[in-house]
């Protein structure tokens, strides 16, 4: 009574590993959708998360809020030491253990920005890092001499980095008798040269991804060892199996 | 010592024996798994059960911490899930272990219904316990569906939306009906707070309840088997069937390397991979909850996905809402579609081994097409694979007794 039953398990296998073959080609077809820059960030890479949280504070953090985030989880999971967070990164009167808001008011916001800027606690997990750093990476002036990003079309937000990065200017290409803009080309230099800029913004997404999941060093961290441990539990539980039903024949 | 000895194998433990003359503890023991025979020839599929069950434990002792810092509030929810991520100890943990364990509860059951495709479990005598693993299924899926509102995330509070409009292409009763679901014109504060009260209490007692009837149920015949034939129609001088094994310890110990494999894999989802890509957790569900904005992408979570494009492959919306409904309803007759002599796909020959391939598949792209934004093309296959899905009982029905099959073996196969 062996024979069939091998038999079955060929065709078993072979369904499943076309099933198996299907998920795998149609989930690759489904990552080709928009072209975005590899983020490449590491969380782990304090240093760059350092860097990124200065950029933060010192750019983003007076429009957008990271009402989640504490400074003083900050200071503990980037070691900057919660005297340097204070000096350098908590303006106004918040304590060490606060969270990170601003002080404008949301319908001020609206008036002075059209729209209220998003908290960005959670941004890094709502748009990807690989959003963010195209997005950093896609500011221009357009014609009309204002800013607009290749991205996020007319996004609201003006390009606060162009000190850093310098000006970007569309160069465009005729698609089916639509004029389209093929590539951005920096028209006038910053104070960091392209390498420096892409290093910048790696660095302000990285701590972006950071605040996004504070416990996500810990959690690998962690999984490691319970990872290990289930494995030598694993192996035991074999052994007590195949002891227990050397007898079934 | 004044009743007399039971028929219980007494131990000399006195403790034990003082306990059993008040409550049948051993008697349960024996009778449930030391005396209860299964078959010896369970293969890979004969795991899923114990898991779910163990799923099931984790999920709600998860539940019960996530309760204690969770505010079921539309002003507060959202921020009361990144407290927990963020301010309370272990929160992460407990809150992936809660979020994963859902989508796994799925996976489980899907391979665990799988299962029944393949080797007949749901055939005479165990349509019951069939009926009573649909009904946990429904239960789950309703669990599942207001558990994932609780984070009061935009894809919480849209596919809410969505899924609660559905009701509203019922003729005459479908408007009020709706809001009777929602206790408001709109998903709401009330909404959130009646979706809290039914995932954190009524339907876990529901779902335990119909658990328990589901195994007293497969206690009564016992379990089927890859062969599909009774290990209780042969048995030895003792009455003990032939091809069967105690359940403990054999079994047991079986089930632990099975917990210990499947808990690396849980496990791993949960250290290195909680958002499963925006599977498990949506991109989209980091975002507040925003009556105001649309978000441009609707989607329900991936185990409701094959459904949802059945749904989406029909143009009129009753008709479409009629057909999903129906793909899960027709579930509950599958003991009865299935007429053919053999229960075992091993003795039913060529033509089911075909026909449950392409089930399998049509389920599986209907959960991927379900994902999808739904162009023409995607409409098109959709409504295909909505073809083969029902087709794939309408066959069974008038194929299966026809077909011709292989000759069933006595004793069960290794």
């Amino acid at each position: 009574m062996n024979k069939p039953s091998i038999r079955n398990n060929k065709l078993c296998a072979i369904m499943c590993s076309l099933l198996a073959l299907l998920a795998v080609s149609t989930s690759a077809a489904g990552a080709s959708e928009g072209a975005l820059h590899q983020a490449n960030v590491n969380v782990r890479d304090t240093a760059a998360a350092q860097r990124g949280a200065q950029l933060f504070v010192n750019y983003c953090f007076s429009c957008h809020s990271a009402q989640y985030m504490r400074y003083n989880r900050l200071a503990e999971d980037l070691d900057l030491g919660e005297e340097l967070v204070m000096e350098h990164l908590v303006f106004a009167d918040a304590k060490i253990g606060d969270t990170m808001d601003i002080a404008m008011r949301p319908q001020d916001a609206v008036t002075w920005l059209g729209k209220v800027p998003p908290d960005l606690s959670l941004i890094a997990r709502s748009r990807t890092t690989d959003w963010l750093y195209t997005y950093f990476m896609s500011f221009y002036r357009d014609e009309s001499g204002s800013w607009n990003n290749l991205l996020l079309p007319n996004a609201a937000m003006p390009h606060v980095f162009w000190q850093l990065q310098g000006i970007q200017e569309p160069v465009y290409a005729e698609h089916d008798g639509r004029r389209l803009v093929e590539h951005l080309e920096l028209a006038e230099p910053g104070t960091q040269t392209p390498e420096e800029y892409e290093q910048s913004m790696r660095d302000l997404v990285t701590f972006l991804a950071y605040l996004s999941e504070p416990a996500q060093i810990k959690r690998r961290n962690v999984g490691i060892w319970v990872m290990l441990f289930l494995a030598l539990f694993a192996l035991l539980a074999w052994l007590l199996k195949a002891e227990y039903w050397r007898d079934v024949h | 010592m004044a009743k007399p000895a039971s028929n219980i194998a007494r131990s000399g433990n006195a403790f034990m024996n003082w306990i059993d003359e008040r409550l049948p503890v051993s008697a349960f023991w024996e009778a449930t798994m030391t005396g209860y025979y299964a078959p010896k020839n369970f293969n890979f599929w004969y795991y899923m059960g114990s898991l779910a069950l163990l799923v099931l434990v984790i999920q709600i002792l998860t539940g019960i911490f996530l309760t204690m810092h969770y505010k079921p509030s539309a002003a507060e929810a959202f921020a009361s899930v990144e407290y927990i991520m963020r301010d309370v100890e272990w929160g992460w943990l407990i809150r992936y272990l809660h979020s994963t364990g859902a989508s796994f509860f799925f996976i489980l059951v899907y391979l665990h219904m799988f299962r029944s495709f393949l080797y007949g479990s749901h055939r005479t005598p165990r349509e019951l316990v069939w009926i009573f693993g649909m009904l946990i299924y429904l239960a789950l899926m309703a669990e599942a569906f207001m558990g994932y509102v609780l984070p009061w995330g935009q894809m919480s509070y849209w596919g809410a939306q969505v899924i609660i409009n559905l009701f509203g292409a019922i003729p005459a009763i479908g408007e009020p009906l709706t809001e009777w679901i929602r206790g408001d014109y709109f998903i709401s504060d009330a909404t959130l707070n009646r979706f809290f009260a039914l995932h954190v209490v009524a339907l876990p007692l529901a779902i335990l309840g119909l658990v328990l009837l589901h195994l007293v149920a497969l206690r009564e015949n016992g379990s089927n088997n890859p062969d599909g034939i009774e290990i209780k129609a042969n048995k030895d001088e003792n009455g003990i069937p032939k091809d069967g094994i105690p359940f403990h310890p054999y079994y047991t110990v079986k089930d632990i390397f099975g917990v210990a494999m499947f808990l690396l894999v849980f496990v791993f989802v949960i250290f290195f991979w909680p958002e499963a890509g925006g599977l498990f957790l949506e991109h989209d569900n980091f975002v507040p909850a925003d009556p105001l904005v649309t978000p441009t992408h609707i989607k329900p979570v991936w185990y409701f996905t094959p459904y949802y494009a059945i749904l989406k492959a029909v143009p009129d919306k009753l008709i479409g809402v009629i057909l999903m409904f129906a793909a899960v309803g027709i579930l509950f007759f599958l003991p009865w579609l299935d007429r053919s002599p053999v229960k075992s796909i091993r003795y039913k020959g060529l033509w089911y081994k075909i026909m449950l391939f392409l089930f399998a598949i049509a389920f599986v792209r209907l959960g991927m097409l379900g994902m999808s934004e739904g162009t023409p093309a995607q409409t098109i296959e959709m409504r295909v694979w909505t073809f083969v899905y029902f087709g794939f009982f309408v066959l069974l029905y008038f194929l299966s007794p026809r077909a011709k099959t292989k000759p069933v073996p006595d004793r069960v196969t290794h």
